[in-house]
């Protein structure tokens, strides 16, 4: 069973629909217990860091997504639920966030006409290491992004992929052990979005 | 790079596809979620969807038909007509669209969109609008005003404003649907796309008038639209969206492959 971690943080629907699809048994949830017993785990989010760690602190999960992440159990962040792992964000005036990966959370600088803000669309992602969720994937494909906020890890071993835009290149992957995050949006990223899920929910948590 | 969006765009009547000229003359062409499965296979970036008569007969959008399409496809889509309410905005979304989009509803009760923006995330809220140009410059200084219904309602409110305004209050898009290149396949509504591209920080979708790639080309390098809106000729099957990806890459468009 696969605990898609609901906090409060946006619309679960599509990672479970996704997730059904490639054929893993989802269930969207707050309950700890249940969190507990699964043998994998989806960190979703969407909307502003602020309101997210706000809510993970209302419903008493952020320890338990720390001893989630450090009990070796197959983690995957998505979008808001990677940039939470970080250990702050820029965004609602400055949030201390969880602190499992070194680095901030930073806004774009929009220049118009060329660069918007929010970042919305399909970019490609240079993926710097071998990994057992890129199996079958491309160098280079195409993923959904939609965020104005960008992860930005001191620690380059944290890097799996990279994204540029807005003139930054980010960490729009990062992985450690059985962490694995990103920011794109794996629901939303059609066959290849399908392919990192479906990866995920046969793996066993080491690289 | 980030690529530049190509949207097939499905008018839904009656729980059917159909496509009409200048918002009138509307033919039937499909099924909506086969069109949609369709378009998705043939790498498509994003769809829309307009229950263009939702509004028209006081209901909301058709939810099935919502759920059916996110059990089907797995891009984004964004969902517009009969959208009237926070509680419609969260029934979209929860059924598993992307966005929801907001035209007239934003034009009679503005704080609809900060009251989505914030209980969703800017990103979930779509401000469409339909300008056409107009000589009164008094009113409407940039030349535009935003109409009601496709064209039939003149609003006094002007296009450029009206841009700026959505986005301070929270919308994370703006679709710029022009009523004068609407279904003429004659290309978009160059100034005025440019014209709101330049001046809003969030981005901007040009919509009507597409009847050929270098229009794109034309939207997309002159006019500064981050994605288009197409319907017509797709449609009709003059074009698939593999061979617009194909000329447009070909013209120099990054596009998703």
């Amino acid at each position: 069973m696969i605990a898609i971690i609901d906090y409060k943080a946006g619309n679960l629907t599509s990672v479970k629909l996704a997730v059904q699809k490639v054929g893993g048994d989802a269930i969207i949830t707050s309950d700890p217990d249940v969190i507990k017993a699964a043998d994998r785990i989806i960190f979703p989010g969407v909307g502003a860091a602020g309101a997210a760690m706000n809510n993970l602190d209302d419903l008493n999960l952020d320890t338990l997504v720390k001893e989630q992440i450090a009990s070796g159990k197959p983690f995957l962040g998505i979008c808001v639920g990677l940039q939470v792992l970080f250990d702050m964000s820029e965004e609602d005036g400055g949030t201390d966030c969880l602190g499992i990966v070194p680095g901030q959370v930073k806004l774009f600088k929009a220049a118009p006409p060329e660069t918007k803000v929010p970042q919305m669309g399909w970019n490609s992602v240079n993926f710097l290491d071998k990994h057992p969720l890129l199996e079958g994937i491309e160098n280079n494909s195409y993923f959904y992004f939609v965020h104005s906020y960008y992860p930005s890890t001191s620690d380059r071993t944290y890097i799996l992929g990279e994204t540029s835009y807005a003139g930054v290149t980010f960490s729009s992957m990062i992985y450690k052990d059985n962490l694995v995050a990103t920011q794109f949006h794996l629901e939303k990223s059609g066959k290849v979005g399908l392919k990192i899920l479906e990866n995920f929910c046969g793996w066993d948590g080491t690289c | 790079m980030l690529t530049k969006r190509i949207i097939p765009c499905l008018d839904i009547r009656d729980k059917k596809v159909t496509k009409g000229v200048k918002f009138k003359n509307n033919v039937i062409l499909g099924d909506p979620v086969e069109m949609a499965i369709k378009y998705y296979e043939d790498g498509c970036d994003e769809l829309v969807f307009y229950d263009i008569t939702a509004s028209a007969e006081g209901r909301p959008i058709d939810i099935d038909m919502v759920k059916a399409v996110a059990e089907n496809i797995y891009i984004p889509f964004a969902v517009g007509g009969g959208i009237s309410s926070l509680k419609d905005m969260e029934m979209a979304l929860l059924a598993g669209a992307e966005k929801v989009s907001v035209n007239s509803l934003a034009i009679i009760n503005p704080a609809i969109i900060a009251e989505g923006s914030k209980a969703f995330g800017a990103q979930c809220i779509v401000l469409g609008m339909d300008p056409i140009k107009t000589e009164n410059l008094e009113k409407c200084p940039s030349g535009y005003e935003i109409t009601r219904r496709g064209g039939r309602e003149f609003t006094g409110i002007d296009a450029l404003e009206w841009a700026k305004k959505a986005e301070n209050l929270g919308v994370g898009e703006i679709v710029v649907n022009s009523v004068d290149a609407d279904g003429t396949r004659q290309g978009c509504e160059l100034e005025l796309t440019k014209m709101i591209s330049e001046n809003v920080n969030v981005p901007v979708v040009a919509s009507g008038g597409v009847g050929c790639s270098q229009h794109m080309v034309d939207v997309f390098n002159y006019a500064h639209a981050d994605a288009v809106i197409i319907a017509g000729m797709i449609h009709t099957g003059d074009y698939t969206i593999q061979q617009i990806k194909e000329e447009l890459s070909e013209m120099g468009v990054a596009v998703r492959r």
